[in-house]
């Protein structure tokens, strides 16, 4: 408490846009630090308080959050050039002046708030989903080995933030790939009990523009995915039974 | 006859499940979020979802999860819808695991269960500790099926601002506000479903995500749709204090072995680790040896409580006590409760595999809620329908844990097709356009209002006051004097509000606007809770009076029912079902 009385300061710097054909710029902003502070933390003060660290009055920083335990994959930006959840990024292991600007493979909203409905429509061209007759009563569902259960679960673990597709260099306006976080949960639905029925469709909506023939390689986005997902080996299993189904798919129907 | 068109509001479990039942009816479905709705807070529970399968052959059965939920909600619950959806859970619970939910399995390939608090089962079906997410996931999943087979429509990134009511008191559709353009439209429909979660904002910090403000449900109430038990508010007891958030330490790390305590010496300074077991004060096991550390919320928080403000043993002298996990195997811990973990680990920094987590109890549920029957989730106002955490059925005065996600998705399963079956039985035509237009304009003069306001009132500053009364006065210790002046308080915060001038005056993506709006909302929702509080003078499930510390049943074993009549608040109250269970003395010290 005794540096937070001494008047220590964060200094956060922070890239604004007022709208996405508006040209952006830099604003510096000079907090009074608190233990235990985080870049929400450090953007609500911000907004009880839009005065910039030069004493310019500005306006408060839109940006998406909702649950700030880092489950809802709302706030993810570029922290200090990293794509990460602002919510989980403490602002005593960032370098200062804390840079903080939007994603940018994402169509821009504000400020620092990006449109992501691209990786949710391609949830749609996969068709993500287990395929159930309604949702009257037939009874329990299949039965799922435990080892099945493990390998499943991380990969449902996925909140749809983004940070993979942003580090991707495949990722771009033209090339249209999904990405990683997309192929991920092909796997996952291609290998529960009812969701493999329908395999063979979602592998071939994985291949074609944006598809997986795309991803290079690169490895990024595994390092960038805040859920630890071990999406290298999805890409690595959905790329070769896409091959495999692509190739051989006539011989079994 | 044209096809009916129902519109949801809210994309949470509640919603989601809403939404499902009424597009697998065939008829089209507007669905209406703040949030893109796979990031709704539901992904925030974390322990479980019940339903008695006995799938452990402890002899446990729907009877017995229907009278633990009565027993835990002290009374207050209705009976009968209850025990619907008791009846109904392991039904959902199956539709889940059809849905690929990655439930816990056992070496048979079933699903696994776990101990909750409030009852001596194995209940409660798990996905590791993140089974809200993972609920939510499959609702969104089928959701997103529907959509992409043209069903569903979503307006994500859309807010409620109020209903549509036309001239005869019947509900013809919303007024909503895109998020991005601040654009201010109104949408037909034959029935709306409010799926609108909990109102934790209300309280400044708590468990709940950011979106969770009870706006909706306040701007009904305004509206004339009865708010019910609103003064019952349930306080988890174990959370991690946080500036922006009190992060919830799921109950699930007490299911699986978890122990409560605090060192026997006050004050005592020495690393938990190195305290001997011997000079350690498992209080929870002490003073309730047979549910131990899974006595209800309500029990525990209270116990806490005690320990920290009355007997002096917080850790350290301070507002914490030990959530202890430390002697449970790693492999365990990871494969039941990692979620959790890395929570803690991530936002305090310390292992709890290894340390014990240090905790505090928070805002955390909203018992109470939107007023609606006790058959279809229908509210006072024709073609306005609720269900999930914004309205008061269920749970009574006290929620069990696991109890939310099935009650939601019980709740949401009815209410979709109840408005189905309204819309097509609707004989009225469409209402005038001059009904939306009227709508449409209030709800423009009220952004051109704050818009323009020059007065010197920030409200971030009238939103932090008023979750520091709320959290004082309107939580674990009710004390009336207190409660009044919380009251008035508010009434200030209120006049100053009128006052606001808002940072932000642009009109793209105003998200201080869009807060101000919500924060008015909140005042008089905060209203209703104090008053409700203020007038029940009696202690029932987590409202605690200590100057009436016991149920009174002659008295108040009644539903509490505020009204908003001409610009006022106005409690009535209305009798319990208590049909099927005659109420006996709630006590957790000993075998019920």
């Amino acid at each position: 408490m005794t540096e937070a009385a001494a008047g220590k300061k964060v200094i956060v710097k922070v890239q604004r846009q007022a709208a996405p054909k508006e040209a952006a710029r830099w604003e510096e902003f000079a907090l009074n630090w608190r233990p235990s502070m985080n870049v929400i933390i450090c953007l609500r003060d911000i907004a009880e308080n839009p005065v910039t660290s030069d004493g310019k009055a500005t306006t408060p920083i839109t940006y998406d959050s909702n649950c700030l335990e880092e489950i809802c994959g709302s706030c993810a930006m570029l922290i200090n050039g990293k794509a990460r959840m602002a919510c989980s990024a403490l602002v005593d292991s960032l370098e200062q002046p804390i840079r903080i600007a939007p994603l940018t493979k994402f169509p821009l909203v504000r400020d620092l708030s990006v449109d992501r409905q691209f990786m949710f429509e391609s949830l749609k061209r996969v068709k993500a989903w287990i395929p159930i007759d309604g949702t009257y009563d037939l009874g329990e569902g299949p039965r799922m080995s435990p080892e099945v259960q493990e390998k499943g679960y991380p990969l449902s673990n996925c909140i749809t933030c983004g940070n993979c597709l942003e580090v991707c260099p495949q990722v771009n306006e033209h090339s249209g790939f999904m990405g990683a976080a997309i192929f991920s949960q092909v796997r996952l639905f291609n290998m529960h009990p009812t969701g493999k029925m329908h395999a063979a469709e979602r592998l071939r909506a994985s291949m074609g523009h944006g598809g997986i023939e795309d991803c290079a390689n690169a490895q990024n986005c595994v390092k960038a995915c805040p859920k630890g997902i071990p999406l290298t080996e999805s890409l690595a299993e959905v790329n070769r039974d896409a091959w495999k189904q692509a190739l051989f798919g006539w011989l079994v129907g | 006859m044209s096809q009916p068109k129902i519109i949801v509001v809210g994309g949470g479990l509640a919603g989601l499940m809403a939404a499902i039942r009424v597009a697998e009816s065939g008829v089209p479905v507007d669905l209406f979020s703040i949030v893109p709705v796979k990031r709704s807070h539901s992904v925030c529970a974390q322990g479980g979802i019940n339903a008695a399968k006995n799938q452990k052959g402890e002899g446990d059965s729907i009877a017995k999860h229907f009278d633990d939920t009565i027993f835990g909600g002290d009374f207050l619950a209705n009976q009968t819808l209850v025990r619907r959806m008791c009846e109904a859970a392991p039904g959902i619970i199956d539709l889940l695991d059809r849905m690929g939910v990655m439930f816990n399995r056992t070496p048979e390939g079933l699903l696994d269960y776990r101990r909750f608090g409030g009852t001596l089962y194995h209940r409660t079906a798990f996905a590791g500790a993140t089974t809200g997410q993972q609920l939510l996931y499959a609702l969104d999943e089928q959701v997103r099926r529907h959509e992409s087979e043209g069903h569903v429509k979503k307006f994500e990134g859309w807010t409620f601002l109020s209903a549509v009511i036309d001239d005869r008191g019947v509900c013809r559709g919303i007024c909503a506000m895109n998020l991005h353009s601040m654009e201010v439209q109104t949408f037909a429909a034959d029935a709306v479903i409010f799926c609108t979660g909990g109102i934790g904002a209300i309280f400044g910090r708590s468990t709940n995500s950011v979106v969770c403000t009870g706006s909706a449900q306040s701007a009904l109430f305004q509206q004339g749709v009865d708010y019910a038990n609103g003064e019952f508010i349930q306080v988890h007891p174990t959370a991690i204090p946080g500036e922006d958030k009190l992060r919830l330490m799921s109950e699930s790390a007490r299911g699986e072995g978890g122990r409560v305590w605090v060192p026997r010496a006050p004050g005592d300074k020495r690393p938990a680790r190195s305290i001997p077991e011997a000079e350690r004060f498992y209080f929870l096991e002490e003073w309730y040896p047979k549910y131990g550390n899974l006595v209800p919320r309500d029990i525990a928080t209270r116990a806490i409580h005690r320990i920290v403000y009355q007997e002096k043993l917080g850790i350290d002298g301070q507002a914490a006590v030990y959530l202890d996990v430390t002697h449970i195997p790693v492999e365990i811990l990871n494969h039941k409760l990692e979620g959790i973990l890395e929570i803690y680990e991530k936002f305090i920094g310390v292992d709890p595999r290894k340390e014990p987590m240090k905790v505090f109890p928070a805002m955390h549920y909203t018992m109470g809620g939107i007023w609606i029957n006790s058959e279809d989730q229908r509210t006072n106002i024709p073609g306005i329908y609720a269900a999930g955490e914004c309205e008061y059925q269920y749970h009574g005065a006290n929620r069990l844990g696991a109890n939310s996600l099935v009650s939601c998705i019980f709740g949401g399963g009815i209410a979709g097709p109840a408005a189905v079956k309204y819309a097509k039985n609707l004989a009225s035509a469409a209402a005038a356009s001059s009904v939306f237009d009227r709508e449409r304009k209030r709800q423009e003069e009220m952004n051109q209002a704050l818009l323009s306001g020059d007065g010197d009132e920030n409200p971030i500053a009238i939103w932090k006051e008023l979750g520091e009364i709320m959290t004082e006065h309107v939580t674990v210790t009710r004390i009336n004097k207190n409660l009044e002046m919380a009251y008035g308080k508010i009434l200030a915060l209120s006049e100053r509000y009128k006052k606001i001038n808002l940072s932000d005056k642009t009109t793209w993506s105003n998200q201080t606007l869009n807060f101000a709006r919500e924060l008015g909302n909140m005042l008089i929702l905060a209203r209703v809770i104090t008053i409700g509080a203020f007038q029940r003078n009696e202690s029932r499930g987590a409202h605690y009076k200590p100057e009436f510390p016991e149920r009174d049943d002659a008295n108040f074993l009644k539903t509490t029912r505020a009204k908003w009549v001409n610009g006022d608040i106005q409690l009535t109250y209305e009798a319990v079902d208590t049909s099927l269970i005659p109420p006996r003395a709630r006590r957790y010290d000993a075998a019920k």
